[in-house]
């Protein structure tokens, strides 16, 4: 807690600040925003990630000795509802850290507010490219594989489909537009020869997919890329599906494998569609196992992305505050930048030049097996190896 | 040429799913004149139900049972939420209703993921209507052919329900003027609980119908409960065949403006509703409303100014309000300095709804407008945040006075669903302008100044600006231009009559209203560091009429009470708990109950009676709390 800019009742502020240094010296408290209440379907599964995660690290004697405790707040899917939570999480519950949320444009006002009052801020989902270039912030670390390394792992397997003619359906919002600008840059500058003939931007959440499916059929492409997810994508599937749209047509899909997405498809599962996901049925590494084992004991469930990202995000924080051996905020900056620590999909580096983990994603394609989707034929493509050059890196995030 | 058939069926298609619900509404609003905010949530209701049922009772009797049993067992929901709660608000003032229909959705919002669970829920085709039909190489599925024919099948029972029936006759004539079928005798309780049953499971089954092609989840109410009012609105508030008229319009605008837009469908309804009511302010088959026959309450209780012993007290509480730095921490600050801007919004609606008796749908949009001018103003064109803050808000007052002059040209509900349309364009224009506003990702960085980055000093800027703005809005109220405007609300007329113009008065409450709101949005902006389509979106409108309803319509500053224990109250529940909807909406609808003239317009009432050595309204209120336990 800061508390220098009281001019009146200095007496109170020492109070204060006291009493929140007290707190702090037993626990060690991560303040955590999620959008709970606005998306449970990815949520859910997050925070038992998370709580997995937390029992895990206390169970083993916690962070250097002292307890963690994750105080997790709602932002019901709003930027100013977020900031408000991230607020009351720095100046009312003295967290060392904040860590989390799911949409874009939350993320990147939480880690504008982690910014300016000095905080530091793991982002966990937030797919923007802007969190970590051209908005990127000395506070700020991201978790996820960005928009840009998911589009250039599946550019990786598309590029290589024989078809020229392409359409794109995304939603209309930055994830959407960004998703759909870098593959067809990546795609372009692997293929040359690539017409793009149509492209179709429902809003989303509301897509009228009759309409947008006859649309693209009409232009007649030979592959199409799709951003749309969740209830969208529900509807987009089941119209092309009746229309024979996806027939003889190569699709090429963010997010579908993704056990959130892709099981309430069930029998109307798409086959053969090159996607990004997470096939937990079929990761077969030790660190693996060893999460896959202790979630389904915990939970009898099993685990979705969401619940590796919950996961991953404290473990992450664990071994950035247990690295720094504090909690100040440019300690913990200083122990994130190249930190590598172990993740269910294997070591992950958090890399100095950007804040962006290398936490990867598994590429694989759509088939159907017992009236469910699952995902065949997939392969962890390391964060890694997808992103630009460094020297393209330095260009695009703003001095700090 | 085939292709462009299909995609006209398809659009057909899609305008059946969305007449059902939106003749629902229609129905429901020309009779009992409730913004019934709920129908979406009814509408989701009935896709869950639908989703139960059809997944447990096999067969083709299973399925096509199961969706006429779900809409049944809605309609049954609404009749209960009739008789249980609208029915003891029919005589609050205007608009009261559509705060309990509010509250009702945030709960059933939660309520839905509680017994459904969080995820996203896909249920089966309809049996025989699995494919599609070849038509000269294009795929027409069979579902979408048999709403195309359920469509007019409705449209065609409505027709007759309301031509060939008594009852029928009844809702034709309460439509009309439903005081006049009151005095004829006719039993209006009855009338509206079959009205309300009949809008329910319209939209029960509209819901129902999706399950084939669409996923049942949490957020549906949402997604189709702006679209459907507009489709109303566009058809004529009541005209059923307008509402099937307009349906078809939309849908068909849609279907093809994306073969030539594709970002289109983001605006295109707000985008017709706007062109239709500017060119006909009662919607294509709409009928002018026979001029309103004003509830007694105004008058009854004649607005004053404030007596000194009352002076006195509000500015007590002003200086115990400035003295909160003195012992609250940085948390407590910022969440007052949010209160104390959503005052400041609250009130400049207030004095529009209240003052002006023109209760916009899309305040929100000067709000935002005058965030955005600070962020304009401080990013590009770099300005000192004093400078930003004094020419921040005229970017809402423009905003306003465009907006403003052809809204104040309609009135009752087709004004605030104008005022809606232009905060929507307004919105997607924030939205999709990614060079200049950066879309949904905001503009960041917008701190303040050191004088003012202070929690505590920030907190006496917001204070001292609410209040200032609070007392000029008051001083407003009893000077000769406010006088002039409650005349323009309560008689347009006689205000005629004796020389007011109508509209220039309108206008210029309007403008004033607009640019306060901005004032509002412009130390948002500096508030949170950020600027975001949300600033001006619709859930930030339906709070400030949440949160002037709350207070009560009907008094002079109720909004400014209002403002503060909806926003306390919100900001804490979120915090609190992950139920906070249930719980919200639970106390609004408590609240709704309990103070039927918000709250401020209770404790005036009780005042008033106290005054006149009446014994304290004690069966009044005693009633109500028992039953709403």
């Amino acid at each position: 807690m800061r508390a220098g800019n009281y001019f009146v009742g200095a007496a109170f502020a020492l109070l204060a600040g006291g009493m929140a240094h007290s707190a702090v010296a037993q626990d060690i408290k991560i303040g955590e925003i999620n959008s709970y209440s606005l998306l449970p379907a990815f949520t859910e599964p997050y925070r038992k990630g998370w709580q997995l995660a937390v029992e895990e690290i206390n169970g083993a004697g916690g962070i250097n000795g002292k307890k963690l405790v994750v105080v997790s707040k709602d932002d019901g899917g709003k930027p100013a509802d977020a900031q408000t939570a991230a607020n009351e999480l720095v100046s009312s519950e003295g967290v060392a850290m904040l860590a989390g949320t799911f949409l874009s444009n939350i993320g990147l006002a939480v880690s504008d507010f982690a910014n300016q009052k000095k905080v530091f801020f793991l982002a966990a989902e937030p797919l923007t490219d802007a969190i970590t270039w051209s908005k990127g912030n000395k506070y700020t670390f991201r978790l996820r594989p960005s928009n840009y390394m998911q589009a250039a792992m599946l550019v990786e397997a598309a590029s290589k489909l024989p078809a020229k003619r392409w359409a794109t359906i995304a939603p209309n919002y930055e994830y959407g537009q960004s998703a759909v600008a870098v593959f067809k840059k990546l795609m372009s500058e692997k293929r040359p020869d690539i017409q793009w003939v149509d492209e179709q931007w429902p809003p989303q959440g509301k897509i009228d997919a009759g309409p947008v499916v006859q649309a693209v059929a009409a232009a007649n492409p030979e592959a199409i890329l799709n951003v749309t997810f969740g209830a969208d994508l529900v509807k987009l599937v089941r119209e092309g599906n009746t229309r024979g749209l996806f027939k003889g047509r190569e699709v090429v899909s963010f997010l579908t494998g993704e056990p959130e997405y892709l099981d309430p498809l069930k029998d109307e599962t798409p086959e053969g569609w090159i996607v990004t996901g997470y096939p937990w049925y079929s990761i077969k590494t030790p660190e693996h196992d060893a999460f896959l084992k202790a979630y389904q004991a915990k939970y009898n469930d099993y685990p979705r992305l969401g619940s590796i990202v919950g996961y991953q995000t404290i473990k992450s924080a664990a071994a950035i505050l247990a690295k720094a051996g504090s909690t100040d905020p440019e300690k913990l900056i200083a122990a994130a930048e190249g930190l590598t620590t172990g993740s269910p999909f294997g070591e992950i580096t958090f890399r100095k030049i950007d804040h962006q983990s290398t936490l990867g994603a598994f590429v694989g394609k759509t088939a159907l097996k017992d009236g469910k989707g699952v995902m065949v034929d997939s392969s962890y493509k390391k964060g890694a190896d997808y992103l630009p050059s460094d020297a393209e890196v330095e260009k695009l995030r703003p001095k700090d | 040429m085939a292709f462009y058939v299909v995609q006209f069926l398809t659009g057909l298609a899609s305008a059946a799913s969305l007449f059902l619900v939106a003749s629902g509404l229609s129905i429901i609003f020309g009779v009992t004149r409730i913004v019934n905010f709920a129908h979406g949530a009814f509408y989701m209701i009935g896709a869950y139900i639908a989703f139960t049922l059809t997944e447990r009772l096999s067969g083709a009797f299973g399925f096509w049972g199961g969706i006429v049993l779900a809409a049944l067992a809605v309609a049954l929901i609404g009749v209960i939420v009739e008789m249980v709660l609208l029915r003891r608000i029919y005589h609050a003032p205007e608009l009261f209703q559509l705060l309990a229909t509010f509250g009702l959705t945030l709960m059933v919002e939660d309520l839905v993921v509680l017994i459904w669970g969080p995820d996203d829920l896909v249920g089966r085709r309809a049996p025989g209507f699995k494919g599609a039909i070849d038509f000269f190489g294009q795929n027409i599925p069979s579902y979408d052919l048999f709403l195309i024919v359920l469509g007019p099948v409705v449209l065609g029972i409505l027709w007759l329900l309301f031509q060939r029936t008594r009852w029928g006759v009844l809702v034709r004539a309460a439509t009309q003027d439903r005081d006049m079928v009151a005095a004829l005798g006719v039993n209006q309780k009855w009338l509206f609980t079959s009205v309300f049953a009949v809008g329910v499971f319209l939209a029960a089954l509209g819901g129902a119908l999706q399950i084939p092609r669409d996923a049942v989840h949490h957020a549906m109410d949402l997604r189709i409960i702006v679209e459907v009012f507009v489709v109303v609105v566009i058809g004529g508030l009541g005209s059923i065949v307008g509402a099937f008229v307009a349906a078809v319009l939309v849908s068909e605008l849609n279907a093809f403006g994306i073969l030539i837009f594709p970002k289109i469908s983001i605006i295109l309804v707000f985008l017709v509703m706007a062109v239709v009511l500017i060119v006909r302010p009662w919607g294509l088959f709409g009928k002018p409303e026979a001029a309103a026959r004003k509830t007694p309450g105004l008058t009854v209780n004649p607005w004053r100014p404030l007596t000194s012993n009352e002076r006195l007290m509000a500015l007590a509480a002003l200086i115990v309000a400035a003295l909160l730095p003195l012992f609250a921490g940085n948390y407590l600050l910022t969440v007052g300095s949010e209160i104390a801007i959503f005052v400041i919004f609250a009130v400049s609606l207030h004095f529009l709804m209240s003052v002006g008796g023109l209760a916009s749908f899309g305040h929100a949009a000067y709000f935002g407008l005058g965030a955005y001018g600070i962020a304009f103003l401080a990013k590009m064109a770099g300005l000192p945040m004093i400078v930003c803050l004094l020419l921040g808000p005229l970017l809402g007052c423009m905003g306003a006075a465009v907006f403003g002059f052809f809204a104040v040209q309609l009135s009752g509900v087709y004004f605030a669903m104008l005022t809606l349309a232009f905060a929507q364009i307004v919105w997607s224009i924030a939205f999709q302008w990614v060079n200049v506003t950066g879309g949904d990702n905001g503009i960041l960085g917008l701190w303040p100044s050191s004088w003012a980055a202070s929690p505590s000093r920030f907190y006496w800027l917001a204070l001292g600006v609410a209040a200032l703005v609070t007392v000029a809005l008051r001083a407003m109220v009893f000077s000769p231009f406010g006088y002039a405007l409650r005349a323009t609300r309560d008689s347009g007329l006689r205000s005629e009559a004796i020389g007011i113009d109508a509209k220039r008065i309108q206008w210029t409450a309007f403008v004033i209203a607009g640019t306060t709101a901005g004032i509002g949005g412009a130390l948002f902006a500096y508030l949170k560091g950020s600027v975001f389509p949300d600033n001006l979106g619709i859930s930030l409108s339906v709070d400030a009429l949440v949160m002037v309803l709350l207070g009560g319509v009907e008094t002079v500053s109720g909004a400014v009470i209002g403002a503060i224990v909806y926003k306390a109250l919100n900001i804490w529940l979120v915090s609190q708990t992950d139920l906070s909807k249930l719980v919200l909406g639970g106390f609004i609808m408590l609240i709704v109950v309990v103070f039927p003239k918000g709250i401020v317009g209770m404790l005036e009432m009780l005042a008033q009676r106290r005054k006149k050595a009446s014994p304290p309204g004690s069966p009044l209120l005693a009633k109500p709390i028992e039953s709403a336990e």
